[in-house]
């Protein structure tokens, strides 16, 4: 079992204990159990459960009153090009965001554990703790100010992408704008999300490398395979559970992905290229004053996370991984 | 290859039998071209990796002790004098000190407050099955998998009828709701591979149920609780979306909010050597945290994921 979160195989069993719960017992449970859970469910079972009725309403959020309109506001979605434009950008971002940064981390992963030189048991690459020390750094760099710097790093005229390129001749890119360009804005966007994870998940999965018994290794080694048939034969299958559960939080933080496009281009990008379902959301509900219609984005950005988090389930499962 | 680099770096190696303690015997035998290769090319990747890391940070850096007409005249060389100005003017014109002071007072609280309520609870659901308890774990859980946008616009209205919208103690409250379930996915694995015996023998010699939490259990599950709290403290302290929707009396910014409005000004008349120092006093203080916790971060990443 390898993830961050530790075993997830120990879900609550029912142990055949039927005698009579102590009263003592019943009020510690009351207070440890009890009082967070009521607080919990008032803050984000209750919300959650409103979000899904008030998506069935035209409420504006600042009148007393609403009529239930029933699934009006999901037609209207469906005919709203801004924000199928939006889904769009999400499910690229899905697509791209997690299985880039996963093949980028898992390389530097093995790089770091099993590159180094030597004629006996495979190691770690020597003097590399620097490497996993700092590919960390942007892990404790807030988002908000990952996407600032970056913003500032592709500025058309000040920033140092294009200081670098001109310098090295490449004129074309005295003033370009890499942010405002349809090309090349949603491409430099995904750079800096990736940027900004792929040193959490490197320290990840060397963790979960350093997890796979030695001898596996040295049995590989043996059989005369090299570096890359040992990284598809024993690492990737042992690490397997871990990438699955890298894979879906990176979903659920590319499907978001609010606070990056907030910082590099908080109008949603030229024509709309880096708008995404949050983003659209956030202005219905608090600019336009459309409370209904955004509960519903809401609803529809629930069900692509819930629909995501079951592919990812389903092809490991198809490609052969354990069912735990 | 030196032994003593391996000692002290043992959390790269993958354990073997060769790892660290002795010298491996093959360090004597001449080795292959191949195996140089490998070794060679991983380090010029690990290093152009490193330096896309680093260069942006450098670049900050460099660029706050500069003046807006010198960020603007060449991105690349260094500054002319080195003065606090864009400091000074940071902390105080744009209030950075204020939005980190609220940063850290929110932070903080939430922080004490999810650790308590999250362990309590993930040790009573994990030790005390009861009927029902399979349905407030799955509850719990489901707090998880749904996108926090989705209850964005109902929280706004829990809060703004509890007169808790626009404060600090509001936003501790969201804060802790929205931790919460990860806090109890993360710990009650622990608290259930914790030897029972013990509690049981604790509670024989008479100590109460408050007792055994406090002072057998809770410190036992300590590598948990020490990783647990370390990913909250980042999580709560990057939070965006929570503040910007749901506190925004300037008052009461959290860094973060403080931040974005440097972004939503940006192509506008914005002081860049402000911004600049703004963003190197928000990255070092949690940089330094970092540098000097990271062998314990590491540890409890690697006991987490080998437990």
């Amino acid at each position: 079992m390898t993830a961050v979160i530790p075993p997830t195989t120990a879900t609550v069993t029912k142990k055949p204990r039927r005698r009579r719960m102590p009263l003592a017992r019943k009020g510690f449970l009351l207070v440890t159990l009890g009082i967070p859970f009521a607080f919990y469910t008032m803050f984000v079972l209750w919300p959650f459960a409103q979000a899904f009725i008030y998506s069935l309403t035209n409420w504006s959020g600042f009148s007393d009153t609403f009529d239930f309109i029933g699934f009006a506001n999901y037609q209207a979605l469906l005919k709203d090009d801004i924000f199928l434009k939006a889904v769009r950008n999400n499910l690229f971002l899905a697509l791209v965001v997690p299985f880039t940064t996963i093949v980028l981390a898992l390389a530097l992963a093995t790089m770091v554990t099993v590159g180094g030189a030597g004629t006996g048991a495979v190691r770690g690459l020597s003097r590399s703790s620097l490497y996993r020390i700092v590919s960390f750094f942007p892990y404790t760099i807030p988002a908000i100010v990952i996407g600032l710097v970056w913003a500032q790093m592709f500025d058309p005229s000040a920033g140092l992408v294009n200081g670098v390129l001109t310098s090295l001749g490449l004129d074309r890119f005295e003033s370009f704008a890499w942010l405002g360009e349809v090309s090349t804005a949603m491409p430099v966007t995904m750079f800096v999300i990736i940027w900004g994870f792929v040193g959490f998940y490197m320290v990840l999965f060397i963790a979960a490398i350093k997890g796979i018994p030695a001898e596996l290794y040295d049995a590989a080694r043996v059989d005369g395979a090299g570096r890359v048939r040992m990284t598809m034969m024993v690492t990737l299958p042992m690490v397997r559970e871990t990438i699955q559960t890298a894979y879906i939080y990176l979903g659920i933080l590319a499907l978001d992905a609010f606070v990056y496009m907030a910082a590099l281009n908080a109008s949603g990008g030229p024509q709309n290229s880096t708008l995404t379902i949050t983003q659209d959301l956030f202005n219905t509900a608090f600019k336009k004053g459309q409370f209904g219609l955004a509960s519903a984005m809401g609803v529809v950005l629930a069900v692509l996370t819930l629909l995501f988090a079951a592919t990812v389930f389903l092809v490991n499962r198809l490609t052969g991984g354990k069912d735990r | 290859m030196s032994t003593t680099e391996n000692s002290t770096d043992h959390t790269t190696d993958i354990p073997s039998n060769s790892n660290g303690k002795t010298k491996d015997p093959s360090d004597n035998v001449a080795v292959s071209k191949g195996e140089r290769t490998v070794s060679v090319a991983s380090h010029l990747v690990l290093s152009l990796w490193t330096v896309i890391v680093v260069l942006p940070l450098v670049w900050v850096f460099l660029s706050s002790w500069k003046t807006t007409s010198e960020i603007f005249q060449s991105p690349l060389s260094l500054p002319k004098e080195w003065s606090f100005d864009n400091y000074v003017r940071a902390w105080t014109d744009s209030n950075i000190g204020d939005y980190m002071l609220n940063s850290v007072i929110v932070v903080t609280s939430a922080l004490v407050i999810v650790m308590v309520l999250g362990s309590a609870a993930a040790y009573s659901l994990a030790r005390y099955p009861f009927p029902g308890s399979g349905i407030v774990y799955y509850l719990i859980l489901a707090g998880l998998t749904f996108p926090v946008f989705l209850a964005i616009v109902p929280l706004f209205f829990v809060l703004k009828n509890t007169g808790l919208l626009n404060t600090l103690p509001g936003l501790i409250a969201t804060y802790v709701a929205f931790a919460f379930p990860f806090t109890v996915f993360f710990l009650f694995p622990f608290f259930r591979a914790l030897p029972q015996e013990i509690a049981e023998a604790a509670e024989l010699d008479g100590a109460g149920e408050w007792r055994t939490f406090f002072q057998v259990m809770l410190p036992m599950a300590r590598p948990g609780i020490v990783a647990i709290s370390i990913f909250n403290f980042l999580g709560l302290w990057n939070q965006f979306l929570l503040p910007v929707a749901l506190n925004t009396n300037e008052e009461n910014y959290v860094l973060s909010q403080g931040m974005a409005r440097f972004a939503s000004q940006a192509g506008y008349a914005v002081d860049f050597g402000q911004l600049f120092a703004a963003v190197v006093i928000t990255i070092v203080p949690v940089l330094v945290v970092y540098i000097v916790s990271q062998r314990q971060l590491q540890g409890s990443l690697s006991q987490g994921t080998l437990k």
